[in-house]
């Protein structure tokens, strides 16, 4: 019978073989020796830190109390590392582009940066993780109380036990889990150390199983029978404690503190996953492999009422097998140590990231050329919360007092830290996931989960049985166990059902109302398309004096030899001759990485930003952010053009519109026009011809008056009609245009006498000749009609007293311009737009023209390839004439 | 069979954007296979809940079977993740060299 001197003496060798073997690691990284360090093999182990002293000793208990329920707890990893193309490998190479150091740290990276969600993420891990160590330490302390009842001399005290193991696991992880305090927190010591563990506890639970099936029940077949003979022979698993635990384990999985440092701070290489995405599940499944038998044999063998927890030990015991129960111990113990240690490290980094470190360099603040070493604050801040969470665990153990109270906390950690998961993959795959919304949804989640599981389970002394019976305040619907009334479910499906659905409705909810800020958005971008941009995650932008500062802030953060190395390294890569860098974009983040490996995220920026003061956006974060409100401003500038465009279109019929019925009504008036145009000389031309015929003795004066008037009147009508033929011809596009050359100022030498020719009140004409001196190559005789109408008009409307007509004439690039502008009232603003219609008549029919004239002008401009336009502001009418020097065939 | 018909047809060099084109389409096949396997898994660790409950009288499933069909399909699962990470491996190392010959 192995004495309990025995154990402790193998105890303590096996604890020293791993203090070698996680020196030798160290030194072999720190020489650049020991590629296998970083092998797949080596990862994959190091993630069996999954499988702690909870599984090793506990899944047989859970086997042989619920059959095949246990094997729920490494199916969901299973799932989780098979389907490592979904989130993994994003998780994986989030945390390798932004060097998170934590869980906590890479959701307040996400989420812009923020301390207070690290700190609420911190609080949860704790609280989750505390129990979780206690158990551990129960269940090393309960493996050596089952040796310790087959020793006789009883030495052993269990008190002081736990006490010891409990000091020599902290100062394990101190000694190598704060180490070091640079690039990216990777622990080849420990982690090696893990990965040896790994396959001591693999190897101890074949052993027994072995020794199980093949030992004591003779092979594959007979086990078989014996399980299903055995009373938990049946398939009898409750629905939904099966899915809800695959569930919660593969979320567990993921944010478990310690495996995320395992799976992701010491990930060395993302091609590790591509094997652990097998290799793992393969552990896990041989793990599991043997603890049905294990179960069922010890329920056979062992008498009624033996922990069912310990049967990997007390089988080969009763078996007399004495080397191979130490074996299982160390297995077991194996399962403890590393659970322990990865998870003190993982905690205590968060803790001084998140909690000790903005605390210290609060109470420095003002003080900006602080003297001393930071590194050695944060190491010294590491390893105090090390031993302050593992004296945490202790604690809890002495006063909980052990026993069954423990051996569920291992699913409630699990509840706990599953709250986790919707922020987390939220900030992983939506964008728009908010600070707000992963703090809201954390506390909603968080609170659930220790109101229902937590309180509940720690006993009456925290939630006193009248809650438990009538809910809070008496409220029905608050009962812990049966939220909203619904009852009979399993608490512990309950509570994973309602926290994380409610927290996952909190976190959208609240993300969707709330805004994020810039830096958010930035991150939020880097995360979720970590594949398309994961370099230069953010721009700095500095002054060469920063430089020195910086270099003594990172000093006393790395430690004065890296720091020296680094920014030499940088310097000559900017080819400069100083020993500072240039503080460039790039530098600045290199080094804020650098950082961020030490002090976390959260802390580099605010570090960097101190000194540099605010960060600069480069162009690409820019794009990044901009991208989808890029594609929303693209689309309602489409959206815009196209109504801009509608409503082009609309004034453009609207106008046409206009113009229609305008046409249509000068047509009626056209008709109704000529008609009254050609009725009145025809109304005196019958008048007098019938006055003629019918009245006799008319004297010979009288009979050659009325002749006249009917000569006039038909000459009048002669000229409407050879009015109306011009036009139409003009209208048409049919005149033939008579080309020759001659001056402007002859044209309207002859214009002029001719328009005034016959006029009672004649209009003073001013011109100068001078400026007259053009010569032009158009149709004359049409220009020279247009001149009279423009002056005969003139000298018809004109009301002035003294009426003057001033016609000036320019030579504009080609173009003669002439200008007819005299000294009446001038055309009246509202008929402006209508004079150059037909039978348009300013003033009424006072001169008895017919409204043809300018009319004609305009047509017979447009066909001289010019134009006539009325020109306001000259005081009186004022006409414009411009036309080319030369005819052109194109303006026909 | 598919790459020594691609590889035989094609003279090298003259038409690059179909064997290329078939590369990614590989890699794509290759991807959705990967992002299927977990749902695989899921669909078939959920099948146990269909199985009578012996609570309402029916016929318990043994444990052993119970047994050989969860830690079989664990097995395959396992399986199917190791032919995918050996195919991704090589996929990854091909597009290394291929990147680095040019």
């Amino acid at each position: 019978m192995a004495t309990i001197n025995v154990l402790i003496l193998v105890c303590l060798a096996y604890v020293v073989f791993l203090f070698a073997v996680a020196f030798a690691a160290d030194r072999m990284a720190a020489a650049g020796r020991g590629k296998w360090l970083r092998s797949p093999v080596i990862y994959t182990l190091s993630l069996s830190i999954y499988c702690t002293a909870w599984t090793f000793y506990g899944a047989v208990g859970n086997a042989a109390r619920s059959g095949l329920e246990f094997v729920t707890i490494y199916l969901g990893p299973t799932l989780v590392m098979v389907g490592w193309w979904w989130g993994l490998r994003k998780l994986v190479r989030v945390g390798r582009s932004q060097r998170v150091t934590s869980i906590a740290d890479l959701l307040s990276s996400r989420y812009g940066k923020s301390n207070t969600l690290a700190v609420c993420v911190t609080i949860l891990a704790v609280l989750g993780g505390t129990p979780y160590i206690a158990l551990q330490l129960q269940s090393i302390t309960l493996s050596f109380s089952i040796f310790a009842e087959a020793d006789p001399s009883g030495l052993y005290r269990e008190g002081s036990s736990v006490f010891w193991v409990a000091a020599g696991l902290a100062v394990f992880a101190i000694l190598f889990g704060t180490r070091n305090l640079d690039v990216n927190e990777r622990h080849h010591g420990v982690v090696t150390a893990i990965a040896v563990e790994a396959v001591v506890k693999l190897f101890a639970l074949i052993a027994v199983g072995v020794f199980v099936v093949w030992g004591i029940a003779g092979g594959i077949g007979p086990m078989m029978d014996r399980i299903d003979a055995s009373e938990i022979g049946q398939w009898n698993v409750d629905a939904g404690r099966w899915t809800t635990f695959i569930f919660l384990s593969a979320a567990a999985f993921i944010c478990l503190p310690r495996m995320f440092q395992v799976m992701v701070v010491e990930n060395d290489d993302e091609g590790h996953l591509r094997t652990a995405a097998w290799a793992f599940p393969l552990y896990l499944l041989f793990m599991s492999l043997f603890v049905v038998p294990i179960a069922v044999v010890g329920l056979d063998l062992l008498p009624q009422g033996a922990n069912p927890d310990l049967f990997v030990l007390t089988v080969p015991l009763s078996q007399g097998n004495d080397w191979l129960a130490m074996l299982s111990f160390i297995g077991g113990f194996s399962s403890a140590t590393s659970m322990v240690i990865v998870s003190a490290m993982a905690l205590s980094t968060m803790v001084s990231n998140h909690v000790v470190m903005p605390i210290w360099l609060n109470t420095q603040e003002g003080t900006g050329s602080v003297s001393g070493d930071v590194r050695n604050i944060v190491l010294m801040a590491r390893r105090v919360s090390i031993a302050a969470i593992i004296a945490l665990g202790f604690f809890y153990y002495r006063l909980s007092g052990g026993g069954a109270a423990l051996a569920s906390i291992g699913l409630i950690a699990f509840a706990g830290i599953s709250q986790i998961l919707p922020a987390l993959v939220g900030g992983l795959f939506w964008r728009r996931a908010t600070r707000t919304g992963a703090l809201v949804g954390l506390t909603v989640g968080f609170v659930l989960w220790i109101y229902t599981l937590l309180l509940p389970g720690m006993g009456g002394a925290w939630m006193p049985e009248s809650v438990l019976q009538n809910g809070l305040f008496g409220l029905g619907w608050l009962r812990p166990h049966a939220l909203f009334g619904i009852e009979g479910i399993d608490p512990m499906v309950h509570t994973v059902m309602w926290s994380l659905s409610l927290n996952t409705l909190a976190f959208c909810v609240a993300s969707l109302l709330s805004f994020p800020s810039p830096l958010e958005r930035l991150q939020g971008a880097q995360f979720v398309n970590v594949f398309d941009h994961s370099v230069a995650p953010r721009g700095w932008s500095g002054s060469v004096a920063q430089s020195e500062d910086l270099m003594i802030m990172t000093q006393r953060i790395l430690g004065t030899g890296p720091t020296q190395e680094f920014f030499q390294a940088e310097a000559q890569k900017q080819g400069g001759r100083s020993h500072l860098p240039e503080p460039t974009p790039g530098f600045l983040n290199r080094l804020e990485r650098e950082l961020s490996g030490s002090v976390g995220a959260a802390m580099a920026h605010a570090m960097i930003g101190q000194i540099v003061g605010g960060s600069s956006v480069s162009v690409e974060d820019l794009l990044a952010v901009a991208d989808e409100s890029a594609q929303l401003l693209e689309y309602s500038g489409q959206l815009e053009e196209k109504s801009s465009e509608l409503s082009r279109t609309a004034r453009q019929l609207r106008e046409a519109n206009a113009k229609l019925t305008q046409i249509s009504e000068q047509k009626d008036s056209f008709l109704s026009q000529v008609s009254h145009e050609l009725r009145t000389p025809m109304t005196s031309i019958r008048a007098f011809s019938e006055i003629m015929r019918d009245t006799d003795g008319l004297s010979r004066q009288e009979q050659t008056r009325y002749a006249a008037i009917i000569h006039d009147e038909a000459l009048r009508l002669t000229r409407l009609l050879d009015d109306l033929l011009d036009l139409s011809v003009l209208e048409n596009g049919q005149v033939s245009l008579n080309l020759s050359d001659d001056s402007l100022r002859s044209v309207l030498d002859r214009a002029v006498p001719s328009a005034l020719a016959g006029a009672d009140r004649k209009i003073t004409v001013r011109r100068t000749r001078t400026a007259e001196r053009i010569f032009l190559h158009t149709d004359l005789d049409r220009l020279g009609q247009v001149f009279i109408n423009l002056i005969s008009n003139a000298q018809k409307y004109c009301d002035a007293d003294d009426p003057v007509l001033v016609i000036s004439a320019h030579d504009v690039g080609g173009r003669v311009i002439v200008d007819f502008i005299d000294n009446g009232s001038g055309i009246p603003p509202g008929a402006r737009s209508m004079v150059f219609e037909k039978f348009a008549r300013v003033g009424g029919d006072k001169a008895g023209g017919a409204g043809l004239g300018l009319a004609i002008c305009r047509e017979i401009m447009q066909r001289l390839g010019g134009e006539i336009t009325y020109l306001p502001g000259q005081g009186g009418a004022a006409f414009r004439i411009s036309l080319p020097q030369a005819y052109q065939q194109a303006a026909q | 069979m598919m790459s020594g018909e691609g590889n035989k047809t094609k003279p090298p060099g003259t038409r690059p954007s179909l064997f290329l084109e078939r590369q990614s389409y590989r890699r794509h096949r290759l991807t959705d296979a990967a992002r299927i396997l977990p749902f695989l898994g899921a669909a078939l660790l959920a099948l146990p809940l269909l199985w009578p409950d012996p609570s309402g009288g029916d016929a318990a499933v043994p444990l052993s079977s119970a047994m050989y069909y969860i830690f079989l399909c664990w097995g395959a699962l396992i399986l199917a993740g190791f032919v995918f990470g050996l195919a991704a491996r090589r996929m990854a190392a091909r597009e290394g060299s291929d990147t680095g010959a040019e």
